[in-house]
């Protein structure tokens, strides 16, 4: 069952590399690519998604994953950073709507405040990220330091209001 | 840091004619808009002129009043007000109930000029409001404009916004109402909204925000904002004009703005619960969703984002499918989907007059006619289209947002004739546009076509071509240079020099400059023409000013032969009511004039304009439709002492109470179904003559209105209906008239107290029930022995 798998993997594969253009190089190194996808991903993703119908989704999961993965290792660490305290904020407020659920929504206005605050410091962390990021074209004369103080400002006036708020 | 020695000579001369040019162009707009601020104030004081410094029509009073509480008492009071003089047994939370922008900001105004020691009174301030804001927000529009398309554009639309008849209407000296700081918060809200979508800075998204506040604390209308916006966002995201200063104008407008309009306390929890506000939320939901397959799209390759899409398009859509289906039966399963009465009156024309008869009577809720349009935005009327085609060439996020708003403008302002103020701003910025794109093509034709001009523009082309290397980048990346085009002139010359950047060489620039040109003699004509457009909307403005709505419906006048006669009748009534009544008398009236009666006579009120316990205007409604036993007992279990009615007949002022009388009927009759409609009409008219059915010529208001009025001409001829009277002859037995001022048109009655004995009935059956319970006897007392 496998041995026939193979072998039409190896046919299909054949056609695959007619059709595209590098062709020279990568029959060279047919076999490793077959076996170790990470050596060019695209070129064997691309393979596998149109190869394997039967298990496309799962591998698709995986192979999406990867490059996923690969594609934000490379991000410089700030983005990182930023991108940690987004997620750090969201939990934060999954948690308190967990809780909600369970207690009840007496002090509405506690519960809403203390949400908002968390999704607000998401956003403008967000915000905070998209002008920083290096690659932004559209913002490339902007100097980090005056963006994050205006993301200090905009948290402060998010803050005094939520701290009026809470009750 | 040195400037390289062979350019200073020739350096030196083109920054300092460009700045020079520059400078005098900022000079001039200064100067302009300070003028345009002047005009805008100076137009709204027909009204102090032609009559006096008072205070307008209903709602102004009820604003004044609180802002005098205000001033006396202080912030905290203020916000903790119950105020027990109003809705009788009732009373009214004012603290929770009214939009604070206006009188914070009134309050504010007195407490800084009495504290530099400048003594006006709060009544000066409170009539003055309105002018000054209306300066402001013509500052306003002219930044907003400039924003979108320039200063020219810019400076047109101001000068077309401090004149525009719809605003002033609203915002005459003495109308101190909520629109007076609302439209002026509107405009810098969008202003600024727009200036954060050009820059993409926090910093004005958070100015944003606060100036959204604002405009939450001054005005119920904010809802449009709130909508307007994320429509615009869903247009802009739809269109593929997203980009990372979308999500940064949006996100963070959405959550401070949400917020900050659970602050104010007539919103509250509102902000989040009401069906006006769920868009928003939604397209903040759909603005991160696009946000992230932007992001997603910028790290993976091609082949890998197909990929992506078709899972996630698969797993997401029935999570997506899920969620709506929950959202859409929460919202369903209450009866009015959970828009606020007002809001779906807006949306659906009919809903008003078939459920909640209260906003329907309301005559400015009615949809306008054809001729209030030209009357109140006249010559922008058929500027707005011109306007719509400039915002598309080019088509940017900013001239977008215009157009949307001048659309969804216009669609309210067909739905209700008050909404014709929102419709103002959006005419006259789009006219401005329009206006100034004309003004450009036709002196830019005439600059190339006069001879010796045209020589000055090759010599001109020919020095800053060294310099427009530099002006080229910051032309093609950003808006910015129009901005520093402060004036039409330096505006012409710049736009030409930037014709120059695009194309090399000045030869075939200015040839192709003369294809573009009209001839001269037309361009000529055309300017004159404009120019005469704009004398006569000036002279409409001013007209419509002076005449049309410097009225303060609280003193009227006429023009007869013997000259000028003035009708002071409410405040002689009001004065009255103020000096010969106790402090703790309550007065009934119909619902329209309880503000003035508590501002002006200090009396305690059962009804008054807020409207909002239908039951209890129903039961007033109900009285003054009843005979006159049935009314005094209503009247009397309400602790009512006065009556107060208004009545047009003698002078012919034709909004008087029997005219209102219909909805007295209709609204009692929604609450109370003893009262029913079709009694009081004769073949499907209200009548007072002759024809008129027997419980027309019973009930309280009628005879109210009509006692002794036969005395006048001794026919009874009401002007008004223009009919004698039917029953001219009858005494009234549970009211007795105390004062009629001098015109007839507002009359007061005291309830007659009931009497301490009672006639007919023997003493021997009161002694035999005199052992059982007295709460018994008491109510027979109190069920007015008469007859």
């Amino acid at each position: 069952m496998v041995w026939v798998f193979n072998y039409l993997s190896l046919n299909c594969w054949r056609d695959f590399f007619t059709v595209k253009k590098r062709s020279e190089e990568e029959v060279a190194i047919e076999f490793g690519v077959f076996i170790e996808k990470r050596r060019s991903e695209e070129g064997a993703i691309e393979f596998r998604a149109k190869m394997g119908r039967t298990s496309s989704s799962k591998d698709d999961a995986q192979a999406l994953f990867h490059s996923l993965r690969s594609a934000y290792a490379s991000t410089p660490i700030n983005l990182k950073i930023i991108d940690l305290y987004v997620g750090f904020a969201v939990f934060t407020a999954l948690i308190q709507v967990v809780y909600m659920a369970i207690v009840g929504s007496f002090p509405f206005n506690s519960f809403l405040s203390g949400v908002l605050s968390c999704v607000g410091t998401a956003v403008l962390a967000v915000c905070l990220r998209i002008q920083v990021n290096k690659e932004n074209k559209e913002f490339k004369d902007l100097p980090p330091e005056r963006a994050f103080a205006d993301f200090v400002l905009c948290n402060l006036v998010l803050h005094l209001v939520i701290m009026n708020f809470l009750g | 840091m040195t400037a390289p020695e062979t350019s200073i000579t020739t350096v030196p001369r083109l920054y300092t004619n460009k700045t020079l040019r520059n400078a005098f162009g900022g000079v001039l707009s200064f100067f302009i808009l300070l003028l345009i601020g002047v005009l805008a104030f100076s137009i709204r004081l027909f009204s102090v002129i032609k009559y006096e410094s008072v205070i307008h029509e209903f709602d102004p009073y009820f604003n004044y009043r609180v802002t005098q509480f205000l001033t006396k008492k202080g912030i905290y009071e203020f916000w903790n007000w119950f105020d027990d003089r109003t809705w009788y047994p009732l009373g009214r939370v004012i603290g929770g109930t009214v939009y604070p922008g206006l009188t914070l900001t009134a309050g504010t105004l007195w407490w800084l000029l009495n504290s530099l020691n400048i003594p006006l009174s709060v009544e000066t301030v409170c009539v003055f409001t309105a002018p000054i804001f209306s300066a402001f927000a013509s500052w306003a529009t002219y930044l907003l404009t400039k924003e979108v398309k320039g200063a020219g554009a810019g400076l047109t639309a101001a000068a077309l916004l401090a004149m525009v008849p719809s605003y002033i209407s609203r915002s005459v000296a003495g109308s101190y109402d909520n629109e007076a700081v609302a439209i002026f918060a509107l405009i810098f809200t969008f202003y600024l909204y727009i200036k954060t979508l050009n820059t993409g800075s926090l910093f004005y998204a958070t100015l944003n925000s606060i100036a959204y506040f604002y405009m939450v604390c001054s005005w119920g209308g904010y809802t449009f904002i709130i909508n307007l916006i994320p429509m615009h966002v869903l247009l802009c995201i739809v269109t593929g004009r997203y980009s990372s200063r979308l999500y940064i104008v949006y996100a963070p407008l959405v959550v401070l703005g949400t917020l900050l309009a659970a602050l104010v306390p007539v919103v509250g929890f509102n902000a989040v619960m009401t069906s006006e506000h769920f868009a928003s939320f939604l397209v903040f939901i759909i603005v991160h969703v696009v946000a992230f397959v932007y992001y997603i799209k910028g790290i993976l390759s091609p082949k890998m984002f197909k990929v992506a899409v078709t899972l996630v398009v698969s797993v997401g859509l029935a999570v997506c499918c899920a969620v709506i289906a929950v959202l859409i039966a929460l919202v369903a399963s209450s009866p009015t989907k959970g828009w606020s009465g007002r809001s779906l009156s807006l949306l659906d024309p009919t809903y008003a007059s078939k459920y909640i008869p209260i906003i329907a009577s309301v005559s400015e809720h009615q949809p306008p006619t054809w001729p209030s349009y030209f009357m109140d935005i006249n010559v922008l009327a058929f500027l707005v289209p011109a306007g719509i085609i400039a915002c598309f060439l080019p088509l940017s996020d900013a001239s977008s947002f215009v157009v949307l708003y001048i659309a969804t403008s216009v669609y309210f302002s067909g739905v209700m004739v008050r909404l014709m103020l929102v419709l103002a701003p959006a005419a006259c910025i789009t006219s401005g546009i329009a206006l100034s794109q004309a003004f450009d093509v036709f002196t830019r034709s005439i600059k190339f076509q006069l001879p010796g001009l045209s020589s000055n523009a090759e010599v001109h082309a020919g020095e800053t071509s060294s310099a427009t290397a530099e002006a080229q980048n910051d032309a093609v990346n950003t808006g910015k240079s129009e901005e520093t085009l402060k004036d039409r002139s330096s505006r012409k010359s710049k736009k030409k020099e930037r014709e120059h950047v695009e194309k090399p060489s000045t030869k075939a620039k200015v040839e192709k400059k003369r294809l573009l040109a009209l001839p001269l003699e037309a361009s000529v004509i055309s300017l004159l023409l404009l120019v005469l457009l704009g004398a006569f909307y000036v002279v409409h403005c001013v007209w419509a000013a002076a005449e049309a709505y410097s009225a303060p419906s609280i003193v009227l006048t006429s023009h007869s032969h013997d000259g000028l006669h003035v009708f002071d009748d409410f405040r002689e009534a009001y004065a009255w009511l103020r000096h010969n009544t106790d402090v703790d008398d309550k007065v009934a009236s119909w619902w329209d004039y309880g503000y003035q009666t508590t501002a002006m006579a200090n009396r305690t009120v059962i009804v008054d304009n807020n409207t909002w316990n239908n039951t209890h205007i129903a039961t007033v409604g109900t009285a003054m439709s009843s005979p006159e036993k049935a009314a005094w007992e209503i009247f009397h279990s309400l602790d009512v002492k006065y009556v107060l009615v208004v009545f047009g007949g003698l002078v012919g002022y034709p909004s008087d109470d029997i005219n209102k009388f219909l909805w007295m009927v209709r609204i009692g009759g929604g609450v109370f179904p003893h009262i029913k409609e079709p009694d009081y009409l004769r073949d499907g008219q209200y009548r007072i003559d002759s024809q008129a059915t027997p419980t027309m010529l019973n009930c309280l208001m009628y005879k109210l209105s009509y006692y002794r009025f036969v005395e006048t001409d001794g026919k009874g001829f009401d002007r008004v209906r223009q009919t004698e009277i039917g029953k001219k002859y009858f005494k009234l037995t549970h009211f007795e008239e105390v004062f009629t001022t001098h015109h007839w048109m507002v009359r007061i009655y005291k309830l007659k107290p009931s009497k301490n004995r009672i006639r007919g009935k023997t003493k021997k059956s009161k002694s035999k029930t005199s052992s059982t319970s007295s709460p018994k006897r008491n109510g027979r007392k109190k069920k007015n022995p008469w007859h």
